[in-house]
């Protein structure tokens, strides 16, 4: 008779150092693929001037990380990323405080409801299709007009004919809207009713979809409402930092889902990257950045779309039954 | 390869117990001792699954003459959970979730062990009474008001159990119960790195013959210790600062990183 090593022994516990357990996933993960993920998402948000949410989400869910999980625990991600950015605008004076304030009720408002969404959605066994039509639906819109602005932009500066068009103190067509209000550091004049709408829409977005919205804020910011662009990049910064501050707090009180290890984690690849990456940016022509960015928001939307056009190689999911407080 | 001087201690020891709890008890029939290796998996930062074993002992009574080949199936269920299946359908050219069922209080881990395949330990009634086999373990499922077992060759059934399978989480296998001696087996209970926290009651059942002649129950606790528990505990239940404190932690990280990348 010989107890040989067999697999009850010979591969107990042996400790990994790469490995680390999440205590709210419930699962090991390794630490350097995460924190890999978590630089080069960062470096990609800082070249930018994004959040990454749109990559760092999908991203999570391929690793194995459970979807609610993935999208709960990026936003904590994207509060540190947008923390690290905010503050060095908030340095150089770049920042409207005033606009975010206003952005920022509305924001609060779409949040709460995102996070109410998100519950309801995930009750019904809805939440994989709805984050899957909504990206490939904004992604796409948002990735072709990003595309289409840039190659222009391209186009003109090869010809070297007319200016830009520029778009400060052109007549808007909410200009006839009541409450309005006057923003100092943008210089700008104009119905609070807009602003709320364009704070809620990205807090709600950014609630059930896990991304912060700030490539569908600057834009918004700039065409809609004519922010003028030194003061844009700060001001979102700050908004997408207050609504992911908010996001982490309502998902914590509303399921069980935020990882604080996967979010330490995360954080300082995004923050170490983020760095590289805006130095990266700055080297950089405006239009041909939106043209990159615009390229991997789309490539990102036609991934969802196939996702949901060819036939699952699985028909059958199973997911815990809602774990709610 | 031999295993490392403490584990042959431990099995000596083990050895010795069962040797005494077997010798020790009333002779009628063939009786059955299993002891576990650990009654307490602790989950720490470290952890990537672990393996249990399970050593059991086969009495005879006096009457009975050695030589009675014996088989084993260890079960192995894990704490009660309910699951939704739910299953794809086309619509309007997109794959999305049309069909749904619950399945209530199920195991979340199952695992059944056996020395040989089940079809070769006994037929399929008593297959279905000793509710042997991961096709024959009760699967409730909610039908609006009424509870329900689903039969073997339900559709949704048999996905739950495919992709808990996949997942490493329902394992069926009839390599994993050796024989040390005529009556002294050893089985090894695999757990995943994704298993779940919990009780994870063991039910271990000896045939001969084709008929159920002993058992013995068994439990053991798998559970977050340390900096693990910790978290899961606090995040359950002080919800409000567990996120007030993830939401400072992203600051103070944004924060530090903007003073440590600071170029002016």
């Amino acid at each position: 008779m010989r107890f040989g090593r067999t697999r009850a022994f010979g591969c107990v516990a042996r400790p990994n150092p790469v490995q680390i357990y999440l205590p709210i996933a419930e699962l090991p993960v390794n630490v350097f693929l995460i924190l890999g993920m978590g630089i080069a998402v960062g470096f990609i948000s800082g070249m930018f001037g994004v959040g990454g949410g749109f990559l760092m989400t999908p991203l999570l869910i391929f690793v194995g990380i459970p979807p609610a999980v993935s999208v709960v625990t990026v936003t904590a991600h994207m509060a540190a990323s947008s923390a690290s950015g905010a503050i060095a605008y908030w340095r150089k004076g770049a920042i409207d405080f005033g606009l975010a304030g206003v952005l920022l009720l509305g924001g609060m408002v779409g949040t709460g409801l995102g996070v109410w969404v998100f519950t309801i959605l995930r009750r019904f066994g809805q939440l994989d299709l709805a984050i899957g039509i909504s990206y490939v639906l904004l992604l796409g819109i948002i990735g072709s007009l990003m595309i289409g602005e840039s190659v222009q932009a391209i186009l003109r500066s090869r010809r070297k004919t007319a200016q830009p068009p520029r778009l400060a103190g052109k007549p808007r067509w909410f200009a006839g809207l009541p409450f309005r209000m006057h923003f100092r550091r943008s210089n700008l004049d104009v119905s609070v009713l807009p602003v709320l709408a364009i704070g809620g829409g990205i807090g709600f977005l950014g609630a059930v979809m896990g991304i912060s919205g700030g490539f569908m804020l600057v834009p918004a910011l700039i065409y809609l409402l004519r922010v003028p662009t030194g003061v844009v990049l700060g001001t979102s910064l700050v908004l997408t930092l207050a609504t992911m501050a908010a996001a982490v707090l309502m998902h914590a009180l509303s399921s069980l889902s935020l990882d604080v290890v996967l979010a330490l984690i995360l954080m300082v690849g995004g923050v170490m990257g983020a760095q590289f990456g805006a130095r990266a940016g700055q080297a950089m022509r405006g239009e041909q950045l939106r043209l990159l960015l615009g390229l991997l928001v789309l490539a990102v939307g036609l991934r969802f779309l196939i996702d949901l056009a060819l036939p699952p190689g699985e028909m059958f999911t199973v997911l815990q039954t809602e774990r709610v407080r | 390869m031999r295993a490392p001087a403490p584990v042959r201690l431990a099995v000596a020891a083990v050895l010795a117990q069962l040797t005494f709890l077997a010798l020790s008890a009333p002779a009628s029939a063939e009786r059955l001792v299993i002891s576990l290796s650990t009654d307490r998996v602790q989950i720490a930062s470290n952890f990537t699954g672990d393996d249990i074993a399970v050593f059991g002992s086969i009495d005879l009574p006096a009457y009975l003459t050695e030589g009675i080949a014996y088989d084993v199936a260890v079960t192995v269920q894990g704490p009660r959970q309910s699951f939704t299946t739910r299953r794809k359908e086309r619509v309007l050219g997109l794959w999305v979730n049309v069909d749904s069922r619950e399945f209530v209080e199920a195991p979340a881990y199952l695992a059944v062990l056996s020395n040989r395949p089940l079809a070769d330990i006994a037929d399929g009634d008593v297959q279905r009474r000793e509710r042997l086999g991961i096709a024959n373990v009760r699967l409730l499922q909610r039908i609006g008001p009424d509870y329900a077992d689903t039969v073997a060759d339900d559709v949704f059934r048999q996905a739950f159990v495919r992709i808990r399978s996949g997942e490493g989480l329902y394992i069926e296998s009839d390599a994993d119960v050796s024989f040390l001696t005529g009556t002294v087996f050893r089985a090894t209970v695999p757990l995943p790195p994704n298993v779940p926290t919990g009780r994870f009651d063991v039910d271990v059942k000896v045939f001969a013959a084709g008929q159920l002649v002993a058992r013995d129950r068994a439990a053991l606790t798998i559970s977050k210790v340390g900096f693990e528990h910790f978290v899961a505990v606090y995040a359950r239940d002080h919800a409000l600062l567990y996120g007030l404190a993830v939401a400072l932690m992203a600051l103070g990280t944004g924060w530090l990183a903007s003073v440590i990348f600071r170029r002016d």
